[in-house]
């Protein structure tokens, strides 16, 4: 406890709980604040009001059957959490996932990250007094989950992307949608970046705020924006290359100031990023071709195989009574999250369902470094601190 | 190539020199080595952790100087049934590597690598709280994502996963004598 002396005598700090119910934490996030006058001396952040056991529950599921609990964690990006999810187990089978599939993997991936971002921006830029940009991002974040309702039936909780694939062929028209999309979205992000960026109070409360070095950063296991706004070009896309990434041409942005409007600028300039990536996507899936791999006894067949052949239909059986069983092992896949890289660590007894399950979240550990960044601010800059973290509770308790 | 592979495809003359610059180091450090679909596991006995995870930040030749995970895994009722594995990154070679300690179950004890990484804090506080594993010297170690007066450990394999703590839910027709 640090105190602090004045002429009275033995001055005291104020312990301030600020949580769990607080709209700034985005979720049910419990700091304990140690205050002198406004100024914060020490803060404890208290996780774990979200914790739903979702490592436990995936000991009890088969493989496939697990999917659909990973969409749950990190809520922003659940197409985000099936891929590692899906990857990691491919990894443990050593399965193949044919070029379609990966591009429409990618392409879907990249969307969930520009909603995310928006979700992040609107929701930010509320936390600190701008009120309608929040409108306009949700704006554009429903014309994305309305892209995702056309591929798997689904707005939020997709379960698109499956072990060996993805779950159905792209839908009737999906082409001219995410074109439509892609033509209004670049000014839609100057539209917001007009709103904000030069904005006088939006720098008063972002600039030289929530300060963190590289190496703090590298040492505190802080990946995402916020690593990349101190200047470390971490990039698991770009670093190692999953799912065809390396086909792709993109840009990892990095600044040095390593400020909460450094991290605003790294997140802007990552959904135009996005929106490059998303449409070389387009240009390279084609029309037809195949969205699963053929693995018969892991991958369900498909449904006119399964009405017509036995071997499909005892197949088919057997996926959803007993499951598959990987060969003993271990696998640890990263993919990049919109929020940092996000990991699954799988490890397989031979049996068909996992011995363990572990999701790498990158909000739970970016979250540490939470009593570094508002140490000597104001009580009024830990909500943008909180903000620029960019935390998904669901994924910090999982 | 399969999807997965690609990420490690152009780092396997790294890591054999890695493992030959920790052998050269100590002869004990690396008691065993695991490849699996191009990973690399390093099995470190448990008294030698700290010291080769240290070297594994340090020495120019490796340069891990990011610990990305750390977890857990349960082998009950098979003995040594705990194996908490580290997960490390060289960002400027592009390399990855997992350090792997065993444990038995009378003993879950192991030295922190808060000393080497601040990051592994709440990495090794949430492995405490769901797996019952002491580290030794961790700043901090209390419970992080359940209830200080929680009991038991959730994530160890004899915890049920339905049903309340030792007494699981049987399937219908079943007692718990009858199992």
């Amino acid at each position: 406890m640090t105190t602090v002396e004045t002429a009275i005598g033995q001055a005291k700090t104020m312990v301030l709980n600020m949580g769990p119910q607080h709209p700034s934490t985005h979720g049910v996030l419990r700091i304990l604040l140690e205050l002198d006058g406004e100024t914060v001396v020490k803060a404890v952040p208290d996780c774990g009001y979200l914790h739903t056991g979702i490592e436990k529950s995936c000991e009890d599921k088969t493989y496939s059957q697990a999917i659909t609990l990973t969409d749950r964690m990190d809520y922003l990006n659940p197409l985000g959490n099936n891929l590692v999810y899906c990857m990691a187990v491919e990894k443990l089978l050593d399965l193949e996932v044919p070029k379609r599939a990966q591009y429409i993997r990618v392409m879907m991936v990249e969307l969930q990250r520009i909603s995310s971002h928006l979700v992040w921006l609107g929701t930010h830029a509320i936390d600190l007094g701008a009120m309608s940009v929040f409108l306009y991002c949700f704006r554009e974040r429903e014309e994305i989950l309305k892209i995702f309702e056309m591929f798997a039936g689904q707005r939020m909780m997709t379960s698109y992307i499956r072990i060996g694939g993805v779950a159905l062929q792209p839908p009737a028209g999906w082409r001219q949608a995410i074109e439509r999309f892609l033509k209004y979205m670049p000014s839609r992000v100057d539209e917001y970046e007009t709103l904000l960026t030069e904005n006088r109070i939006w720098m008063g409360r972002t600039k030289n705020i929530g300060y963190i070095s590289a190496e703090d950063a590298i040492a505190l296991s802080m990946t995402g924006p916020t690593i990349r706004a101190a200047g470390v070009a971490y990039d698991n896309r770009k670093l190692f290359p999953y799912s065809s990434y390396d086909e792709f041409e993109f840009d990892v942005p990095t600044r040095t100031d390593s400020d909460c409007f450094a991290r605003y600028m790294i997140r802007v300039a990552e959904m135009r990023e996005s929106l490059k990536i998303v449409r070389q996507a387009l240009d390279k899936i084609t029309d037809d071709g195949a969205i699963k791999t053929e693995a018969p006894g892991i991958v369900p067949p498909a449904r006119e195989k399964m009405k017509t052949e036995m071997e499909a239909l005892i197949y088919h059986f057997k996926i959803f009574t007993e499951g598959f069983s990987p060969p003993a092992g271990e696998a640890f896949v990263t993919v990049e999250s919109p929020r940092g890289e996000l990991g699954c660590f799988i490890a397989s007894d031979g049996s068909p369902k996992p011995l363990r399950v572990h999701f790498r979240s990158p909000s739970f550990i970016n979250l540490q470094a939470l009593p570094k960044l508002v140490k000597g601010q104001l009580i009024s800059d830990v909500i943008a601190c909180i903000g620029t973290i960019d935390i998904v509770l669901g994924e910090v308790d999982r | 190539m399969t999807e997965n592979s690609n990420q490690n495809a152009n780092v396997v003359g790294g890591r054999l020199s890695s493992i030959e610059h920790l052998r050269a180091w100590d002869k004990n450090a690396v008691a065993e080595v695991l490849e699996y679909r191009g990973e690399t596991t390093i099995v470190v006995p448990r008294e030698l952790l700290r010291a080769t995870a240290a070297r594994c930040r340090d020495a120019a030749s490796m340069q891990f100087n990011l610990l990305t995970d750390a977890t857990c895994l349960d082998r009950h009722p098979y003995e040594p049934r705990f194996e908490v594995v580290y997960q490390l990154v060289c960002i400027s070679r592009r390399e990855k590597l997992r350090l792997k300690v065993r444990l038995s179950g009378k003993d879950p004890v192991l030295d922190s690598l808060v000393p080497v990484w601040p990051g592994a804090n709440w990495l090794e506080r949430e492995i405490f709280d769901l797996f019952g594993i002491y580290f030794n010297e961790h700043p901090d170690l209390r419970r992080i994502v359940l209830p200080d007066d929680w009991e038991g450990y959730p994530l160890r394999r004899d915890y049920p996963v339905e049903g309340y703590r030792d007494i699981p839910v049987m399937p219908l027709g079943f007692t718990k004598t009858s199992i």
